[in-house]
């Protein structure tokens, strides 16, 4: 009897064993795949800094080295003095353009989503289906034909065709809508007995409840301007009003196809910052807000 | 009482009652009208702006793309254009526009499925794990907060040949670099004369790096809902690792794989800045403009000369579009499991 029963222990030790040995090559391979697909994800940033601060004569090498011979830091020096990328004047114009749409966006998305959730007319389910229903219909449908109406209204080359056709995003108003709702309607009807107006309200008690979602529709209002490059290039690209995406496509690349790579790659690098400094800094928000949308920028 | 005092209460009782009734009908008229106005009050500066940007577009889009070879030009000079759908069969009769359909198809078919599967076993895998987790997942989200263009000429940094004096290229990029470090010939990857397979393979990478983010969130956060207790069952009956993968991961994921499949097919129709992050505005190589042009591509050379044609073009993006989804949606209906 209690030979059987240390013969048992002995093969229970044994498989438990075992297991152990199964899971922790399990762990080490999905540790080795996870941090190789990491590598590949993050090597282009990786190459692109380093290979901003490379000369031409090293970033020639048949052999090229994984860290630069010396850090060269003239490649953004001639990003910045550069003429064929005048790149203060598309910093401005893109960060005027972003911040006007988004606070104008902003006011406009807050007041429709309120008026989705909370007021009663006729016709507001309808309303919304047709709405919602745009959303299927691809954008360049509409370029075509917006593309004439702003110049009827003579907008081309000017900051307003850069701001007023894209102000309205029915997906921002639907999500917007779908956290309103989740505010006690009683807290409304309190305020009506209060006497508080709409308007109070909204400002006191519907913008703080849902200032993550505002937040979020902020930055990636944002992160659109400053990754739009069809829309600009089609009604607003002189000089004066370009923004940093058309810029950046075109510099240093000479009429024969000719780029000088690490000049350019110093100037990605350097409009990539800022998007990487909002991520660092509210990255919580923009995880939310995406997985929500799925709309990039 | 008499008559008289009777008449002037009555006549009061009249007029009082008449004021008040008469009062309440005012402030009810007045609210109640204000109230259901209210709403259209508050969307009206929305609606202005989505009637001239959004509504109008699509009448005046199917409009142009029904007769025959508009242009804005001629319109503007007092031509009229013969009804028809004219339009339509010039363009799918195009060369240009087939190649364009062809690109689009073969990316949309060679990405969506790679970066699917890609990300859901990525996803499974920082599931798993504890450690590093947090900064794992950060990292795996980066490429999302990018500029698609910006980071399209850091892609073609790496595939691009630097042709020197001699028969073998000065540098023959990171890529080529990598590949004869393993033993492969280099490639003509995005270089004038380079092949087609070979800017299609670039464009592939790009766009499942560029895809991937998004995805793996979405899965993630699918993964992170779904119920420990159906895994718990499994160990117990001794269910494989690659049987409880295909048996419980896969199937209570389905909406979440449903989501990213459609919306990667629409964005998929949709390329277009890839492509002109890596190759430029020419959409090709050097030496071969639009090898590589889609169906956006197709449409944007048209606005401005071609309405016509450009609106015909985006109708037949839209019908394949809603088609794709449509199709996506009846399969997932069929294989989903709530």
């Amino acid at each position: 009897m209690s030979d059987l029963n240390v013969m048992q222990n002995r093969d229970m030790k044994k498989v438990s064993a075992q297991q152990k040995v199964v899971k922790i090559i399990v762990k080490i391979m999905l540790y080795a795949f996870l941090i190789t697909m990491g590598i590949i994800v993050l090597f282009p940033f990786y190459w692109m800094i380093i290979s901003s601060l490379k000369t031409m004569d090293e970033y020639r090498l048949a052999i090229p080295t994984l860290i630069p011979q010396y850090f060269d830091f003239r490649n953004y020096v001639d990003v910045f003095t550069s003429k064929d990328l005048i790149l203060g004047r598309l910093f401005l114009n893109t960060l005027y353009v972003g911040v006007v749409s988004t606070a104008l966006s902003l006011v406009i998305t807050v007041l429709s989503a309120f008026a989705f959730a909370r007021l009663e007319f006729k016709g507001k389910d309808a309303l919304f289906a047709l709405l919602l229903a745009t959303m299927m219909i691809p954008g360049e449908l509409f370029t075509i034909t917006n593309y004439q109406t702003v110049n009827t209204f003579g907008w081309m080359k000017t900051y307003t065709v850069l701001i007023v056709p894209f102000l309205v995003s029915i997906f921002y108003i639907y999500l917007l809508k779908q956290n309103f709702m989740q505010v006690p309607n009683e807290l409304y009807l309190a305020a009506k007995v209060d006497g508080t107006s709409d308007i109070k309200y909204l400002w006191k008690v519907m913008i703080p409840l849902a200032l993550p979602t505002i937040i979020s529709i902020t930055i990636l209002k944002m992160m659109g301007s400053w990754n739009s490059y069809m829309w600009p290039r089609l009604v607003a690209n002189d000089d004066a009003h370009r923004l940093i995406t058309n810029g950046l496509r075109t510099a240093f690349t000479d009429a024969s196809g000719v780029t000088d790579i690490p000049v350019q790659m110093a100037a990605v690098a350097v409009v990539s910052t800022p998007l990487f400094l909002v991520f660092i800094f509210l990255r919580k928000y923009i995880m939310k807000g995406v997985s929500r949308s799925g709309i990039k920028g | 009482m008499t008559e008289s005092k009777q008449n002037v209460f009555q006549w009061f009782v009249e007029v009082f009652c008449k004021q008040w009734v008469w009062q309440k009908f005012c402030v009810n008229l007045v609210y109640k009208k204000f109230d259901k106005w209210k709403g259209w009050l508050y969307l009206s500066p929305a609606l202005v702006l989505l009637a001239i940007f959004t509504i109008w577009p699509i009448f005046n889009t199917i409009r142009m793309s029904l007769l025959e070879g508009y242009t804005t030009m001629k319109a503007v000079n007092g031509q009229s254009f013969a009804f028809g759908i004219g339009n339509f069969t010039r363009v799918l009769k195009y060369p240009g526009f087939i190649t364009c359909l062809k690109n689009t198809v073969l990316l949309c078919v060679l990405t969506v499925p790679i970066s699917t599967f890609l990300a859901l076993l990525i996803a499974v895998c920082l599931n798993s794990i504890k450690f590093l987790n947090r900064f794992l997942q950060t990292v795996f989200f980066l490429p999302y907060v990018t500029n698609s263009i910006a980071i399209g000429m850091v892609f073609a940094a790496m595939f691009n040949m630097i042709i020197g004096g001699s028969v073998r290229p000065d540098s023959v990029g990171i890529v080529n670099n990598v590949l004869e470090a393993l033993g492969f010939n280099y490639v003509n990857w995005v270089n004038a004369g380079s092949e087609y397979w070979a800017n299609i393979v670039v464009m592939t990478v790009y766009i499942v790096w560029n895809a991937l983010p998004f995805k793996i969130l979405i899965l993630l956060g699918g993964l992170q809902s779904v119920n420990k207790q159906y895994y718990e069952a499994a160990k117990v009956d001794g269910t494989s690792r690659a049987r409880t993968f295909w048996r419980i991961t896969v199937p209570l994921l389905s909406p979440m794989l449903a989501y990213v499949i459609i919306t990667g097919f629409i964005g998929g129709f949709k390329e277009y800045s890839s492509i002109v992050g890596i190759f430029g505005e020419s959409m090709g190589p050097v030496g071969d403009a639009y090898a590589l042009d889609t169906m956006v591509g197709f449409i944007y050379r048209a606005i401005g000369n071609q309405e016509g044609t450009a609106s015909a073009a985006a109708i037949i993006l839209f019908f394949i579009i809603f088609a794709v989804t449509m199709v996506n949606l009846y399969v997932s209906k069929k294989k989903t499991h709530y």
